[in-house]
């Protein structure tokens, strides 16, 4: 079924009872083609573009609890390519662009708004980085503009500018930079990959990988043994484990990031704002609630929840950066499972293993890359060949240390960033 | 209405506040919805999407019509539940989400096209063309989206933080949580009773029944007196438990100044309870049924009705008619009856219900539709001979009690499905040290809730090794709930399973026909469940309805997950104490005042404060100022507080050994009396900080580390010292702010310290000497080093002496034509001299890019030292550290910037560099920068571009050597 | 969250630093394999985990915490330089 508003006003019109499944609820049938772990952003972005663009249909999503469960159904929504090191910029980069058609190739509304976002910077250092930073995304051919703190005034009147810990100097700003409905991307992909024949198999849990001589040929999962080809693993959050069903060790240590949502307000912050200096970030939902977050807790978890005193910096930072949000009540927390790789970047790999695939550790900054993310994989499965625009991201560099992609600089091991 | 001989408010004292500007009188101890209900107000809100009218549906703070705007500019405070907001004198309530009135609402018109915005409509529109979307479409949405407003002003009230430790957490102080709390506060336990409401009790302010031939609400006070005198408990009236977290942690919002017309003191505070055990009382939420046009003003949950009849005396109707599926709401209308409210019909949908005297059974009947756009008017109820319509003012209904598990499952407990009661029941355990009882147990009769109040408190008590007194269970009623279960009335229309946004039985059933089939699916399509009230009356019809329409049961369809909190939160509240400059400390030298007495520009240097610079008289700009004092320390003295250096007192006989393995370079042979720059890595080979140590003694070190990375090479060699080399005899602390140091940098220097010193510095006084020194009786500490590539010192005294110190060196050094100078003529010093800082060290260099590949010895082991060898941290191709001189028409330079070939364009594939720091430097009277490029130290001599797009700066550049000025070093050293 | 530190007793998550899984150090020359072992890769287990605490805001003591990765219960804590293997 093709959406659009004829077809909402038709189906309105006549007692809404022409809507037909987003997608099917196939049984798993014994042997694919490519079998992809994970019914996440990044699985089902990858069967979908390896059905589009490179005709592979006899695809399997294998999720074991419902699809788009994951980080891309619990996250900021945050979407920009701001980042500035080789390796991040290009990849981002094409994953905005690919966003900015996404609504038209899923023919599904996942409401991306280019409101702009801006990064803030609070001392002549932090600037001379932010400048590096602009000026690495204008060599990539994205957008940047250098604000001061007028500047910065303009756009965001409601900043406490007399008062705050840390004065504002002024900011990066990323006018493509926004937001999108989460769900919907998860959703968007999900029926397009449908539409081409991938089966989503849901309530379908990985309990083995089968590997024979070095060479892949299936997995075995609780709804039955399934023959593969090729084999993807994209489960971030479990990717520890699931590597492990191939005898991986992999560079992750999972960690919980906990996020919140205000109850719905009449719009009052109309871009995405970034303040470092207190690991705080915000945008307010077409639906009225500020969405904002904070640093990860700082330890491991599988827990997907966090605990009190990242919640209360969190709502400090935002107390000293506009504390005209406090009457702005927090309706619901959350937490996510985070892949944190030793230098902040991921990996989208082969493995030693024919056959099998990694895409994973994308840490805090996932769900931006959904839409690169899955179509640079499929390029990889399908080709055997990386895509030009994600060839940084290899997971030998942490043992050679080339190519070292540490966009944080707190240094490129585990929990320093 | 009020109703005669009703209710607890005991003073009677009349109370006036407005509503949408109007004016009312309530009576002391009302919540603004049973006085608005006493008023026969009943339009108090509109929801979210269809802007229906609403009213109050329930009595306790899951309420999801009846929220209100209280106050005005930087108080307002929007989404206040009117059942939680107690009234006193002068509150001004407003309602929401409506233009331009409540009763008129042009959003209204929503509701007409309410076909075409079923669940998930926006994600198949809007879509074209491509630019609406950001232009029209989602402007339009977003004007159209939330429920109040924020004032757009700073927050001006106090909120407040607060820790609180006990043995036992008991929340809700209904009957079981009373019982709960007297057998522990007996046995001696520290307890802590928490009640989200004003007044504590629970629902025995809200029932008729005894409870040892006492009134409930007696029972209560009788016991509230006995815990209120004993000095082992702490009663935390108004305060929600709204959080549970790990080790006994419970998150808590005690509302200290919302029912206070006089704001003294905080509004609220938000308390961090930690307890060895807790007893989880919190009762159980009525639940509504779904039927057509179920969310009309007037229609209320039937315990709600009780509510306000049996503790405000008030009547939300004058005609009632009640309708249940369980015995509970023949409660509803045998209360009203005794009080004299006409009862107009008691549906029950069970066949089998119980007789009922006094007012018409309507037995197997369902109210199948209501009508009274701003009110209701009356109910069609179809039985089994039709249907048939009833005229009445206020429909009371009971789909049963779910109990309130919400807090169970902060910690990722699944609830589980009780079919007898038909809700979900605590999964026994889910929490760590909390024992569940009563009510949100699924005990719904008195009796069993005191007996499981009673219980709890005694297994709790074994854990914490208190013996719990005997204690006779109080004589109460024992009648068995009796319930079958009704979700959605089968019919035409709309029908609501979540009030405040609107998602009706037809939009769940919808999202089971797209196959949004799991419950997280339909939750998050639907919207069911996901505004201000989290769903809590919502989620197990909604759940039900589910179920039904994908053919599954209801605990094969599981829950969606309760997270904290349990009900919202300020902001203000979580993050108290924040505002300002509350957010983090702040840390000042010693000169502090009198370089601001000197009008210096203090920026914030991390956590410090630190000196831009020195303003003289007639100087307009900052370069200016900056190049004066780079002048006066180049040609005479200048004098700089570094106090914020980290600084490090290492001592023992193994303290040598330890420094070998921290830094690359060799401490053990440093001579007592030298002092040696040293550079760190981390472990992974990249460098971390850089400094200079000095060795004051054989077994006696004084480490400083950068301003940025102090704490965190105190932590590192905490890390190495206890974790790698426990059996090194080394002990160290920090010393930071034990002494203040100052930098003495010229040709002059030597001259101020003779002045000052009680012994002048001879010739064995070398460049990197150290030593103690004496000036004016205080014993100092003196080490030769540079940071300005002239001929300098730095001296340290104990930190009460910093102050007159510094004033004393800056008067010393005017008298030598010198004086203060400030972060920006520091920083333009070290450019010039090629020296470093975390511009430069920024946690991506290694040693190699730096030129001081030599400086991690080959002869020992030692932090980083292994993987500083791969391959990829020593590649020639790798950007190297070096000096940048502009060669064109432009000359300036910006940090910031990137550097690529003369003649290629300004691309990343392109990109050979970037540059870390610039400045214009009066010494050599050039701008000069320093920039990390590919191949760097192989490239002095080519010209380079460098471009920074941000500031539409493109500049040709000579790549030169790192050290400008003085490349031999013997200004230094003379 | 709160942890036992076996000096100050138990104290909230707030005073402590967070580092990750207790490793023992390769020497030198344990090769490529042992060191991309110790600082990259992770066994990052789902379930009772070793792993290193700094009671920074306490008394400085690094501490081996053994803790489960998906109900942050705590089994254990003792000093890192007793711990040491």
């Amino acid at each position: 079924m093709r959406f659009s508003g004829f077809r909402v006003l038709k189906e309105g019109l006549t007692g809404n009872k022409g809507w037909t499944p987003h997608w099917r609820d196939p049984d798993p049938k014994p042997e694919y083609d490519v079998v992809i772990i994970g019914g996440g952003g990044h699985g089902l972005s990858t069967a979908y573009y390896l059905a589009k663009e490179h005709g592979l249909t006899n695809i399997a999503v294998l999720e074991k609890g419902y699809i788009g469960g994951g980080n891309v159904g619990r996250n900021t929504t945050i979407v920009r390519a701001n980042y500035f090191l080789d390796g991040n910029s290009e990849f981002y980069s094409h994953s905005l662009k690919l966003w900015e058609g996404l609504e038209q190739d899923l023919n599904y509304n996942v409401m991306h708004s280019q409101r702009g976002l801006i990064n803030l910077f609070h001392s002549d250092g932090q600037r001379d980085a932010f400048a590096r930073r602009g000026n690495a995304m204008i060599n990539q051919g994205d957008d940047a503009v250098l604000l001061d703190r007028a500047g910065v005034e303009k756009i965001l009147p409601y900043l406490d500018f007399d008062n705050g810990r840390f004065p504002i100097y002024g900011g990066l700003y990323h006018p493509r930079g926004g937001t999108a409905r989460h769900d919907a991307v998860a959703w968007g992909y999900a029926r397009g990959a449908d539409q081409r024949g991938v089966d989503l198999l849901q309530n379908c849990e990985v309990t083995g990988i089968d590997i024979e001589g070095g060479v892949v040929n299936g997995v075995q999962t609780t709804r039955g043994a399934i023959r593969a080809r090729k084999v993807a693993m994209v489960v971030a959050g479990r990717s520890s484990q699931v590597a492990a069903m191939a005898g991986m060790r992999v560079p992750v240590e999972s960690h919980v990031l906990q996020a919140f949502v205000t109850e719905g307000l009449k719009p009052v912050i109309d871009h995405v704002i970034s303040f470092g200096m207190g690991h705080f970030y915000i945008s307010q939902s077409d639906k009225g609630g500020l969405v904002f977050g904070g640093d990860i807790d700082m330890y491991a978890s599988y827990a997907a929840r966090g605990n009190l005193p990242i919640v209360e910096h969190v709502m400090e930072a935002g107390m000293t950066l506009m504390p005209m949000i406090g009457k702005a009540k927090v309706l619901r927390s959350w937490g996510g499972i985070m892949d944190m790789t030793p230098d902040g970047s991921p990996v989208i790999d082969k493995t030693h293993i024919d056959g099998l695939y990694l895409n994973c550790g994308w840490n805090y900054g996932g769900f931006k890359a959904v839409p690169a993310s899955g179509n640079c994989f499929a390029h990889l499965i399908a080709q055997d060949r990386y895509h030009p625009e994600a060839t940084g991201f290899q997971l030998d560099r942490f043992r050679t240390g080339y190519g070292v992609i540490d966009e944080e600089g707190t240094g490129a091991q585990h929990n320093l960033h | 209405m009020r109703v005669a001989g009703k209710g607890l408010l005991n003073t009677g004292r009349s109370v006036p506040f407005t509503f949408d500007g109007v004016r009312y009188d309530g009576i002391e101890g009302d919540t603004l919805a049973s006085a608005l209900l006493a008023n026969d107000v009943k339009l108090v809100g509109r929801s979210f999407k269809y802007h229906r009218p609403r009213g109050v549906l329930s009595a306790g703070s899951e309420e999801p019509n009846a929220l209100v705007t209280i106050g005005s500019g930087a108080q307002k405070d929007p989404n206040v539940r009117a059942t939680v907001q107690e009234i006193h004198a002068g509150l001004q309530a407003h309602s929401q989400n409506r233009w331009p009135s409540l009763a008129f609402d042009a959003m209204a018109i929503n509701n007409l096209a309410a076909p075409f915005l079923g669940a998930g409509f926006y994600y198949k529109t809007f879509m074209w063309p491509k630019a609406f979307w950001e232009k029209l479409y989602e402007p339009v949405i977003r004007r159209a989206a939330g429920l109040g407003g924020l004032s757009g002003e700073n927050c001006a009230d106090e909120y407040e933080r607060a820790f609180a430790f006990c043995d036992l957490l008991v929340i809700g102080a209904g009957p079981t949580g009373l019982m709960a709390a007297l057998i522990a506060a007996r046995a001696g336990a520290d307890v802590i009773l928490a009640d989200e409401d004003f007044r504590m009790g629970g629902r025995l302010l809200a029932e008729t029944y005894e409870i040892d031939g006492l009134q409930g609400h007696l029972w209560a006070e009788q016991a509230l007196t006995e815990l209120g005198a004993m000095d082992n408990v702490r009663l935390m009236t108004r305060t929600s438990v709204v959080g549970v977290y790990d080790q006994g942690t419970y998150a808590a919002l005690e509302r200290v100044g919302h029912h206070k017309p006089h704001k003294a003191g905080p509004l609220e505070c938000f308390w961090r309870i930690v307890a060895k055990r807790c007893v989880l009382a919190a009762g159980a939420i009525e639940r509504p049924v779904a039927f057509r046009n179920n969310d009309r003003p007037g229609i209320m949950t039937a315990g709600a009705v009780r509510a306000y009849l049996n503790r405000w005396g008030v009547s939300p109707g004058k005609a009632v008619t009640v309708f249940g599926n369980n015995d509970d709401a023949h409660r509803t209308a045998r209360d009203l009856l005794d009080a004299g409210v006409h009862v107009a019909a008691l549906i029950d949908s069970r066949h089998d219900a119980p007789n009922f005297d006094g007012a018409q059974l309507m037995r197997g009947g369902q109210v199948c539709n209501a009508s009274g756009a701003r009110g209701i008017d009356a109910i069609t109820v179809r039985t089994a001979s039709g249907e048939e319509r009833i005229r009445t003012d206020c429909l009371a209904m009971s789909g049963g009690w779910n109990p309130t598990v919400h807090l169970t499952c902060h910690m990722n407990g699944r609830p589980e499905w009780n079919r007898e009661i038909a809700a979900f029941v605590p999964k026994p355990g889910a929490v760590p040290g909390m024992v569940t009882a009563g009510a949100c147990n699924g005990a719904f009769s008195t009796a069993d809730c005191l007996q499981q109040g009673i219980d709890a408190a005694k297994i709790a008590l074994a854990e914490l090794g208190l013996t719990a007194p005997d204690t006779a269970l109080p004589d109460a009623d024992d009648a068995p709930y009796r319930i079958a279960p009704l979700w959605a009335v089968a019919g035409k229309g709309r029908a609501w399973l979540d009030f405040q946004n609107d998602v009706t039985v037809k939009d769940v059933k919808q999202a089971a026909t797209e196959n949004f089939r799991s419950v997280e699916h339909m939750k998050r399509y639907t919207t069911q469940g996901m505004a201000t009230d989290q769903g809590k009356s919502s989620n197990v019809g909604a759940l039900a309805v589910l179920a039904d329409a994908t053919g599954r049961g209801i605990p094969e369809t599981g829950t969606t997950t309760f997270r904290p909190p349990y009900s919202p939160v300020a902001i203000a509240a979580l993050g108290a104490g924040g505002q300002g400059d509350g957010f983090a400390p702040q840390r000042y030298t010693t000169s502090h005042k009198a370089s601001v007495e000197r009008g210096a520009p203090m920026v914030e240097v991390g956590l410090w404060y630190r000196p831009s610079f020195f303003p003289k008289p007639g100087e307009k700009t900052w370069r200016q100022s900056c190049d004066r004092e780079v002048g006066l320390v180049r040609e005479h003295v200048g004098v700089c507080d570094v106090s914020t250096l980290g600084k490090i007192d290492i001592q023992g006989p193994d303290a040598a050994a330890f420094l070998d393995f921290v830094y690359t370079n060799m401490f053990s042979t440093l001579k007592v009396g030298r002092v040696r720059y040293g550079l760190m890595l981390r472990e992974d080979g990249y460098v971390m900080d850089d400094g200079t140590t000095a060795r004051l003694g054989e077994t006696h070190f004084v480490m400083t580390t950068t301003t940025a990375a102090a704490g965190e090479v105190m932590r590192h060699l905490d890390f190495v010292h206890q974790t790698l080399c426990p059996e090194l005899d080394v002990s160290f602390i920090s010393v930071t702010e034990q002494w203040a140091q100052f930098a003495i940098a010229g040709p002059k220097s030597r001259d101020l310290l003779n002045g000052l010193l009680e012994a002048p510095l001879g010739e064995d006084w070398p460049f990197m000497a150290c030593g103690s020194v004496d000036l004016m009786g205080v014993q100092g500490r003196l080490f030769r080093i540079s940071f300005s590539g002239e001929h300098a010192y730095e001296l340290a005294v104990p930190a009460r002496y910093g102050a007159a110190l510094f004033r004393e060196l800056v008067a010393r050094a005017e008298a030598l034509g010198g004086g203060p100078y400030g972060m920006e003529a520091l920083n333009v010093l070290r450019i010039e001299k090629g020296l470093l800082t975390h511009a430069e060290l920024h946690g991506r260099i290694t040693a190699f890019d730096l030129g001081l590949g030599r400086m991690v010895s080959a002869k020992k082991d030692c932090i980083g030292q292994t993987l500083s060898n791969r391959p990829g941290l020593k590649d020639p191709e790798r950007e190297r550290l070096v000096g940048l001189k502009p060669v064109g028409a432009i000359k300036q330079l910006m940090p910031g910037a990137f550097l690529f070939d003369k003649d290629a364009e300004p691309v990343r594939v392109n990109g050979q560099g970037y540059l870390t720091s610039a400045c214009y430097s009066p010494t050599v009277g050039s701008t000069l920068a320093l920039a990390f490029l590919k191949n760097g130290p192989e490239r002095h001599g080519e010209v380079i571009k460098v471009v920074d797009h941000l500031r539409g700066l493109e500049t040709l550049c000579e790549v030169v050597d790192p050290v400008f000025f003085d490349p031999a070093g013997g200004r230094a050293r003379g | 969250m709160r942890l036992p530190c076996p000096i100050c007793g138990e104290r909230d998550r707030r005073e402590f630093y967070y580092k990750g899984a207790a490793l023992e150090r390769p020497a030198p020359d344990a090769g490529e394999a042992a060191w991309d072992d110790y600082v990259y890769l992770r066994e990052n287990p789902a379930g009772d985990t070793r792993e290193l605490w700094y009671h920074d805001g306490g008394c400085g003591a690094w501490l081996v915490v053994t803790r489960n990765t998906l109900t942050h219960a705590v089994i254990g804590a003792e000093l890192a330089s007793e711990a040491k293997a």
